[in-house]
């Protein structure tokens, strides 16, 4: 942002101004897992030190020899964004690096499926890293094949509109909780002031500390590249993507929708949800209540005490 | 100082002995206890590493390459079902350039469940990239985990390196080793020390996208690599001897010198070899054994050498390649091309089988009386 324009801007600019990440990178446009790395990295700072397995982030940061991020990187395999990840935490503290974090960075398909079993690995030995799903709800590098990240009801080139994909999507925050980690947290790229309040809360803490961060994908969705925060934006408002951590077993919503928009709202933006009728929309619209429902009660359940 | 020890604690005190800062293991019989072992050393304080104990193998090579990229020194161990599992990980580690080192004790593969001696485990691993070591004993064991950190380290190199046993005949067999002292080993292991690393005061992506303008000259290097470490080996070989008074090269040539027959082999089969020639020497017979130590880099020219000298060859495998023949067969065969010596193929031993003296001289004994042949299964039921 010139200085010209910060001068005509009447909102405060609360995060950080310096910029890690580089813009020459490969991302679609519009592209919510570009925003994710961009906001992660003004967080975490340049004491970083990444793990990135096969995800559209593989492709985004750049053939060699080029790379966007600003941080090192290790590309690594697809199942191994934790296990790496975990070795590479391990070593900084063998050698005396203990000041850097030691960031996970993979797609849904790397977290829900093929990598859930080196993070659940990770999360139980509580090793000392941040992993970072930024989830776009599908194998979008490999051009938008279902993972069990992708809800119900969506279009992928492997659920085709006729077939499309049936059941809900995989809870990976309970999953992460269930393993009694120091701290897990959803976060938006529509809500980049909570992540990063976030992410500075993290860094605090050692441990295994998981954030399910929500990136939306136009090409992958179906929607205009302009309204990918909108899109965002409206996933929490319906509360289809609510935003909530999890400190020490100790649950806080950070959002809380005065008046929850209809999913539809958030459904009719996006091609992948085109070909719903109403019937599924209220399938959809009954497991987000209920969802938010349950939400509600573990919070009162296992909230902070004076909540 | 000399010590009774099985090939398991030779390796977990190989591992030791070079200071490994990170080790990153999961348990798989008969390696397992190199993992008791090596957790004890850490959580005594002996050793002064990190031991990340992993939920499989797959993330035990993970968490070694994570670590040695940072620029720790790293070790695990594995077996059988458990390098499987590792393949992949196992062309990250080379391609990478990380010089790992592993202890991999050999074992069949399932089904039918077995957890005896045969190397079909790692010859399928042929092609990762790393250098691959069998030995003979647990002297050996222990002493080519200390040369192969320290050949792998060489920038010219920068490979990971496989070091094999046999299951049960060293990994669970007591043998005198050797461990030196503190002092000669640092001496001639330094610090790891790479140029290259993850570093956040100089940023690098490993491991990106890489399109057909340069992967081919990655391989290409990889290639470099592993012809230079045939010069690291008989180098860091020849300084080890200096320093520990012990004998090492690409290969082991055992009264060769005015053999007629010449008895190719590799791991414990190689020292029930040796007892089988003396015993042939004995009778007249100008037999000799030539053992095979590294199966990548594969010593060409110093098998050839030793070959070309006799009248017939047999080379015998603890392995099959199904629908081939016994892979060391096939390697040795390859590096003869051109050459009139008749050559045999023996199998023996697959699955843990003992192969006895007695084996050893019924070998002989065939290429006597048969002409050569490539598969040749020793004492088979069929």
């Amino acid at each position: 942002m010139s200085a010209d324009t910060a001068k005509k801007k009447t909102v405060k600019l609360t995060l950080p101004e310096e910029e890690i990440m580089s813009p020459g990178h490969l991302a679609c446009q519009g592209c919510g897992a570009a925003l994710a790395l961009r906001y992660a990295l003004k967080g975490l700072g340049r004491n970083t030190v990444m793990s990135i397995p096969a995800c559209c982030w593989a492709v985004i940061d750049g053939p060699f020899p080029y790379s966007a991020a600003g941080v090192p990187i290790y590309h690594c395999a697809f199942e191994t964004a934790a296990s790496t990840a975990s070795g590479i935490t391990h070593a900084l503290s063998r050698l005396n690096q203990k000041d850097i974090t030691t960031l996970a960075w993979a797609g849904d398909g790397g977290t829900f499926d093929i990598g859930i079993q080196a993070l659940s690995g990770a999360a139980e030995r509580n090793d000392n890293l941040i992993y970072i799903v930024y989830d776009n709800e599908a194998y979008m590098n490999t051009g938008i094949q279902r993972s069990s990240s992708t809800p119900h009801g969506a279009w992928t080139t492997t659920t085709p509109v006729k077939y499309f994909k049936k059941g809900p999507k995989k809870n990976i925050m309970e999953i992460m909780v269930a393993h009694h980690i120091p701290y897990a947290a959803t976060a938006s790229v529509s809500y980049p002031e909570d992540f990063l309040k976030k992410l500075n809360k993290a860094k605090q803490i050692q441990g295994t500390r998981f954030f399910h961060l929500f990136a939306p994908c136009p090409t992958g969705w179906k929607h205009p590249p302009d309204i990918a925060v909108r899109v965002g934006r409206l996933a929490t408002e319906t509360n289809v993507f609510p935003i909530y951590e999890v400190e020490n077993g100790v649950y806080k919503i950070n959002r809380k929708p005065k008046n929850p928009k209809p999913v539809q709202e958030y459904l009719k933006l996006q091609g992948r949800f085109r070909h719903l009728d109403e019937k599924t929309v209220n399938v959809i619209q009954d497991d987000v209540n209920r969802n938010w429902d349950r939400l509600l009660k573990l919070e009162q359940a296992f909230g902070e005490p004076s909540a | 100082m000399k010590k009774v020890l099985t090939g398991n604690f030779a390796a977990a005190y190989g591992a030791t002995a070079a200071k490994v800062d990170v080790v990153s293991a999961y348990p798989i019989t008969p390696q397992t206890t190199i993992v008791e072992i090596l957790s004890e050393i850490v959580a005594d304080g002996l050793l002064d590493a990190d031991f990340i104990k992993v939920e499989s193998e797959h993330s035990a090579m993970a968490a070694c390459i994570g670590a040695q990229a940072v620029g720790a020194r790293t070790f695990t161990a594995t077996s059988a079902q458990g390098l499987a599992l590792m393949h992949e990980m196992l062309h990250w580690a080379a391609r990478g350039r990380l010089p790992i080192v592993m202890a991999n004790v050999n074992r069949a593969m399932a089904p039918g469940w077995s957890i005896w001696a045969d190397v079909t485990d790692s010859v399928a691993q042929r092609d990762t990239g790393w250098m691959q070591v069998y030995c003979e004993n647990n002297q050996e064991v222990f002493d080519t985990i200390l040369m192969s950190y320290k050949v792998g380290e060489y920038e010219d190199v920068l490979l990971p390196t496989l070091v094999n046993l046999d299951a049960f005949f060293l990994s669970h067999t007591s043998q005198v080793v050797d461990l030196y002292d503190e002092k000669t080993i640092d001496a001639f292991l330094p610090e790891y020390n790479p140029k290259i690393k993850l570093d956040v005061k100089d940023p690098r992506s490993f491991g990106a996208l890489t399109s057909p303008e340069h992967y081919y000259e990655f391989s290409y290097k990889m290639q470099i690599a592993q012809e230079n470490a045939r010069s690291r080996i008989k180098e860091v070989s020849a300084e080890f001897e200096k320093r520990f008074g012990r004998k090492y090269d690409l290969i082991e040539a055992y009264r060769c010198e005015d053999a007629e027959t010449v008895l190719v082999d590799y791991g414990t089969i190689a020292g029930t070899a040796k007892d089988a020639v003396d015993r042939m020497r004995d009778r007249g017979e100008r037999v000799g054994a030539l053992k095979i130590r590294y199966l990548r880099p594969f010593p060409v020219k110093e098998v050839c050498r030793i070959l070309n000298s006799a009248r017939q060859v047999g080379v015998i495998d603890r392995a099959i390649s199904f629908g081939h023949e016994g892979p060391f067969f096939t390697e040795v065969k390859a590096a003869m091309y051109g050459s009139q010596i008749p050559i045999w193929g023996f199998l023996a031993g697959l699955g843990g089988r003992d192969v006895s003296i007695a084996d050893i001289e019924s070998v002989v004994t065939h290429m006597k009386q048969n002409e050569p042949s490539n598969i040749i299964w020793i004492g088979v039921k069929k």
